[in-house]
């Protein structure tokens, strides 16, 4: 089983927060800018890309066991949003590059991985 | 079992502070985890509905042997329309709410996926209640 902390190297990824989550196994990806969409669909264990940066990013990860979150287009969390992050141990990630390419990496290293 | 938490309308950075809170409890009780994860989905969206459209709201959890009772009452605008309001697609939401991925018109019907029973009843201009029930013996 993949880690979090696996992923870093090969996707090229900054670790904003939650350090202590980077043990956390990752089981796959979610891709979606809708709350209400990641609330219903994602699964315990998932990735989930997006853009938003607010605090709610973190209150759903935290309810849906998500392994962390992967900001993109280098967006910043909020101070809010790293204060939760480190205190669930759920880490922020970052990438400078767009959903669709980092969805498609982490994609890939996933398959990979199976 | 019984617990409440308040709920501070137009409050984002809240959001969901009351559902987490009856997540560590269910969790603590030794709750199915399936039966867990679902109520949480009803009851984060529940939360979120009365911090994007009320003023004031609370949260009652009843944990039974056999079921979960949950009740959100709100002091708010109320739903004109309930049958509308479910459809899926369909927001009243501010565009300030829906930039941060709210307002998606996808909570209820997330609400109504993952109980058993969910009764609406509202009064515009005075609130809203719903009552959500989740069966632990279902799975």
């Amino acid at each position: 089983m993949m880690k979090v902390k696996d992923i870093i190297d090969d996707l090229g990824l900054t670790v904003f927060s939650g350090k202590s989550g980077l043990e956390r196994e990752l089981t796959g990806g979610y891709v979606c800018d809708l709350l209400s969409d990641v609330m219903g669909n994602a699964q315990t264990g998932q990735t989930w890309i997006t853009l938003q940066t607010h605090r709610n990013v973190m209150a759903i990860a935290s309810l849906k066991d998500l392994a962390a979150i992967i900001l993109v287009k280098d967006n910043k969390p909020e101070e809010d949003t790293l204060k939760q992050s480190e205190e669930e141990g759920i880490p922020i990630l970052g990438t400078a590059e767009d959903t669709f390419t980092i969805a498609g990496k982490l994609f890939n290293l996933l398959k990979n991985q199976q | 079992m019984h617990f409440e938490h308040e709920i501070e309308g137009g409050n984002f950075s809240q959001a969901g502070f009351a559902s987490s809170e009856i997540k560590k409890v269910l969790k603590q009780l030794n709750i199915n985890i399936k039966v867990i994860k679902r109520v949480v989905v009803a009851l984060y969206e529940a939360e979120v509905n009365i911090v994007a459209h009320a003023y004031h709201g609370k949260m009652e959890v009843d944990v039974d042997t056999d079921k979960i009772f949950m009740r959100l009452t709100d002091k708010g605008p109320g739903i004109e329309n309930i049958e509308k309001a479910m459809e899926e697609g369909y927001s009243t939401a501010s565009t300030e709410v829906r930039e941060m991925g709210f307002g998606a018109g996808m909570g209820l019907s997330n609400i109504k996926k993952n109980t058993d029973e969910l009764y609406i009843t509202s009064k515009v201009d005075k609130g809203t209640t719903v009552e959500m029930t989740a069966y632990l013996n279902r799975e």
